[in-house]
């Protein structure tokens, strides 16, 4: 279930008490860039865990030495309304003893401290084996030594002052002000996860994860008339240093409807100023005839398409039904993957990743210190394979994980998320004014809106930032109102091309969250522009009387 | 040990007031231990406990402000904390919407803490586990679910001598069944502050009733129809309009709640005259903190009175800014309704569609808080006051504000939760006419 989005989660007021006790303690921004603990550390640490454990009678033991650091600037209109610097540090430890897992967390950075934890993991794993009809099965994962991986960054967020940040969302405000928006809030929002993971198949990996979120809404109200539009940032969350806010023109695209989207680099400036004139558009713009349409979707649109209705259902453990009361269970059954299941048409190839630059997901190795990998899970329409991790591999008969494990935190257990999943581009070179040349009656559609799907992943509602008219293969007028409605398998068939790679861009959300207690993580989706032909449109303007 | 008692976090935030050198301080501890329970395919899967104390201090220079935690109490920490609170806010940039901490209060506690939830042992959430899986199976039915149980206290200070202390408890249980076929689904949820009035092996009834009568479900044309929703089915849709309340985006035009020409609907009718909404911190089913995040009074208030907007919510600058009294934010939603149960609401209906569960609900348009959701786990079809057959799941379009305008009737109020709200609710079962399913979906 991807969480409802942050601004509006927020109610645009974010209280300094509210912050710190989600991610952790309060701190000052200088501190963001030290504090960072030696590996030497960090491995004395692990060691002392790993002992313990063993010790104790586990199995297999897996020690993780985070430190999550975090940094909010938020900003509404002429003023910064918070900064908030936040650091979580600790040690989580899994064993399994008897054959069960065990867990347990410390903020105790010593070596007694961890290895009372890691004893204590011993004992939960052992009580839990008491209950346990069946042992748990790792796929065998080679120890790698010493290694270590940094995203690939070119500035640290972290180390520019939030001085320059302020400075430069209250920029992009006044821009947004000075163009026709009544209202702006924005937000910048950067990750760094600094984390060590050590087990006792001989792995001691450093990692070095970078994350960063430019958001906006920006709202244009028309007194007269009562009525109020808002459209929000066209950036994505990325797997990039500061430098993704570069605003490089290379990086930029401008989509045969003359709005500008962004690969990359984020110009948060000039997506404000279009984002001010758009919502005063959209102020005017009429509704939606609901019907059939042929759609054509951005991919700063689709990914939050894929995510639900591909990313989801293709998660083993939700198929197995372990997520059954909260997330939900999944269409996409192992006899669909038995029976060669036709999830799309041959346009339709769609991978998971943990590798690709600059995503959300890419690391070295998982949180179970398996390497990461790109694999198929629809190739030519046809489901293929799901995302499995170390302890669900053997029910799919896989001999080795997929290397998509992880932990929000260091004091939560990790699980099997979602790796990024993406729709590859089309083979044969087509761009997006070919594409929309031959539509007769359709809809374009950018930027990502209202989303909802059911709990096995058939019936979504989309809807979106834009929506322009097509007309005998004219991109038309901008309308309102506009959501489209889905049955996931039919969706995915009724897909009739997708733009070469050279339109391939990313979208995500720092926010899928799953399981119980709750979980967040972080996942990119990308594509290229794709065409889907014959899909039902309603129009979702209501009057209150 | 993360559960202070009043005298511990009193001479704790008193040390912290002291230090200050600041204009004003505020500081505030937080201390919880939670407990949970995981389990799915009839089996547990995990299960923890997780405690945690915090204390905050806020200081402010003028409209500088700067806000430092930690989880250490001995002097020097304490020390070193309101230090550093007091470096950061002379570096922040002023804030024009800062306003001074609130004034000395008299606060009335509510009676939130149980002594029964707060002593919940390992041994208790793995006999709530198996008070759930082992009747299912027992029928061939399948469960998956989450218990988690609570006790913390809240306790703050400030430079103007105000101080509060109170203890809470909270238990959320929720439970999905079921049939080992896959063709049926139903689902209990109750969240309640006492474990005393909590007993899984009963609610767990509710779900495996719902699961087997949900099996063979048949579908019907999507539409407007007559429904009634069962209290926990409305929540999630009321939930989402409780967020716009606030008097500050009506105002500023950007809420349901703004009028056209400038303003807000203060004072209108909106609703069908039988819709009364009130927040009430001492409601004895909904006992929430007598104080909000700001250390703001709570008070029994009318939110709506015979549906008519009664009062916005103004936050301290806003409220200042328009010549306004600030209230506490509201914990808790009181919805008035009559006494028929469920059941007796099915009695009366000529044709109609039952809702027991909604989900996934999301904004669709905030200029007229249009929702789209789906219904799950058990919707029913309703024919000359009984219930025929189960239905396929619907997708809804559909507005609370509408909602509430096409009240056929309302029946007797009970405490829910919403899937993803913290807001407290006593809602009664509704029925509704020309309620809109947009689609069906195939999903069990």
């Amino acid at each position: 279930m991807l969480r409802r989005d942050f601004l509006a989660a927020s109610g645009f007021g974010l209280g300094g008490f509210v912050l710190p006790s989600t991610f952790g303690k309060l701190i000052a921004a200088e501190a963001l860039l030290d504090g960072a603990i030696p590996v030497a550390v960090k491995k004395t640490l692990a060691d002392a865990a790993l002992a313990a454990a063993t010790a104790a009678g586990a199995s297999y033991c897996d020690v993780r030495v985070g430190r999550y650091l975090r940094q909010f600037v938020i900003t509404r209109d002429a003023h910064v309304e918070n900064v908030v610097n936040t650091e979580s540090i600790g040690v989580g430890i899994r064993v399994i003893a008897g054959g069960a897992w065990g867990f347990a967390a410390t903020n105790d950075m010593t070596t007694d401290g961890v290895a009372t934890a890691a004893r204590q993991a011993a004992a939960i794993a052992k009580a839990n084996a008491r209950n346990q009809t069946a042992p748990v099965q790792l796929a065998p994962t080679p120890g790698v030594g010493e290694v270590s991986w940094r995203a690939p960054i070119r500035t640290n967020a972290m180390s520019v002052p939030v001085k320059e940040k302020a400075a430069l969302l209250l920029d992009v405000n006044a821009a947004a002000l000075a163009n026709g928006a009544d209202f702006i809030n924005s937000v910048l929002f950067s990750v760094n996860e600094q984390k060590y993971f050590a087990s006792t198949d001989g792995s001691y990996i450093d990692q070095d994860v970078h994350r960063i979120w430019p958001l906006m809404r920006v709202t244009a109200v028309d007194k007269a008339t009562g009525k109020f539009r808002t459209r929000s940032e066209l950036s994505a969350p990325m797997g990039l240093g500061y430098e993704y806010l570069d605003g490089n023109k290379a990086d930029q695209t401008v989509l045969p409807n003359g709005v500008v989207v962004f690969g990359k680099s984020y110009d948060m400036k000039g997506d404000a100023i279009a984002a001010a004139k758009q919502a005063r558009a959209k102020l005017k713009a009429p509704s939606v005839k609901p019907g059939k349409y042929d759609l054509v979707l951005d991919p700063s649109h689709t990914w939050l398409t894929i995510h639900e209705s591909v990313g989801h259902p293709t998660e083993l453990d939700r198929v197995l039904g372990y997520e059954a009361n909260y997330a939900g269970t999944s269409f996409a059954t192992l006899d669909k993957r038995a029976n060669h299941f036709k999830y799309g048409s041959d346009h339709v190839t769609i991978i998971a990743d943990k590798i690709q630059p600059g995503s959300l997901g890419a690391v070295g190795y998982d949180d179970e210190g398996v390497k990461t990998k790109r694999w198929d899970l629809i190739k030519d329409g046809v489901l293929v394979d799901y995302q499995v991790i170390r302890d669900q591999a053997h029910i799919i008969g896989k001999t080795a994980s997929d290397g998509c494990c992880y932990a929000d935190s260091w004091s939560s257990v990790q699980f099997q998320r979602m790796a990024n999943v993406s729709l590859l581009p089309g083979k044969a070179k087509l761009s997006v004014p070919d594409m929309i040349k031959d539509v007769e009656n359709g809809i374009y559609i950018v930027g990502d809106g209202s989303f909802s799907i059911d709990q096995q992943r058939y019936n979504a509602q989309f809807g979106g930032q834009l929506f322009y008219e097509i007309k005998n293969g004219k991109v038309g007028g901008m309308i309102e109102d506009v959501a489209y409605q889905i049955r996931t398998p039919e969706f995915w068939n009724a897909c009739v091309g997708v733009c070469d790679e050279s339109d391939y861009r990313l979208g995500g959300s720092f926010f899928d969250g799953k399981g119980q207690p709750a979980q967040v993580s972080a996942v990119s989706h990308g594509s290229s522009t794709a065409r889907f032909n014959g899909i039902n449109v309603i129009s979702t303007a209501r009057s209150l009387g | 040990m993360s559960i202070f008692t009043e005298a511990q976090a009193k001479a704790i935030l008193d040390k912290v007031i002291a230090l200050s050198k600041a204009d004003q301080c505020i500081a505030q501890l937080k201390g919880s231990i939670d407990g949970n329970v995981r389990f799915a395919l009839n089996n547990v899967s995990t299960s923890g406990i997780v405690s945690n104390v915090d204390l905050s201090v806020e200081v402010a220079f003028g409209k500088r402000v700067g806000i430092a935690t930690i989880n250490e109490f001995d002097d020097a920490a304490l020390e070193r904390c309101v230090r550093r609170a007091e470096d950061l806010a002379k570096l922040a940039p002023e804030n024009p919407e800062f306003v001074p901490a609130v004034e000395k209060q008299a606060y009335k506690p509510t009676a939130t803490f149980s002594p029964a939830t707060a002593a919940i042992t390992p041994d208790y959430r793995a006999q709530v586990a198996a008070d759930s899986i082992q009747p299912c199976k027992a029928e061939k039915l399948v469960a998956a679910g989450f218990l988690q149980d609570g006790q913390s206290f809240v306790a703050f200070a400030n430079s103007k001598g105000n101080f509060g202390y109170q203890q809470a408890t909270n238990i959320d249980y929720t439970c999905t069944v079921r049939t080992d076929d896959g063709r049926g689904s139903g689902w209990v949820g109750h969240n309640l502050q006492d474990a005393k009035a909590f007993d899984a092996s009963a609610d767990i009834r509710t779900a495996m009733r719902k699961a087997s009568a949900s099996a063979d479900a048949k579908a019907i044309e999507p539409g407007k129809y007559t429904v009634i929703l069962e209290p926990v089915a409305a929540a999630g849709l009321l939930a989402f309009m409780f967020n716009d309340f606030r008097a500050r985006e009506a105002d500023e035009g950007r809420s349901f709640l703004s009028k056209k020409g400038g303003g807000n609907k203060l004072g209108e009718q909106i609703f069908d005259p039988r819709v009364n909404f009130t927040a009430d911190p001492g409601h004895p089913d909904a006992l929430v903190m007598p104080w909000d995040d700001d250390g703001l009074p709570r008070e029994r208030m009318p939110i709506v009175t015979d549906g008519k907007v009664a009062n916005l919510q103004y936050t301290r600058y806003w409220a200042q800014k328009q010549g306004k009294r600030a209230t506490g934010e509201p914990g808790n939603i009181i919805m008035a309704g009559g006494t028929k149960t469920t059941a007796e609401l099915i009695k009366t209906t000529a044709k109609g569609i039952l809702v027991t569960r909604t989900w996934y609900i999301r904004m669709v348009d905030p200029q007229t808080v249009l929702l789209t959701g789906l219904t799950r786990d058990g919707t029913f079809y309703i024919e000359n006051g009984q219930i025929k057959y189960p239905l396929k799941n619907f997708r809804f379009n559909e507005s609370p504000v509408i909602m509430l305008n096409n009240i056929e009737e309302l029946g007797r109020p009970v405490r829910v939760k919403g899937d993803e709200s913290d807001l407290i609710m006593v809602l009664p079962p509704m029925k509704l006419r020309d309620f809109t399913f947009t689609s069906l979906s195939d999903a069990v």
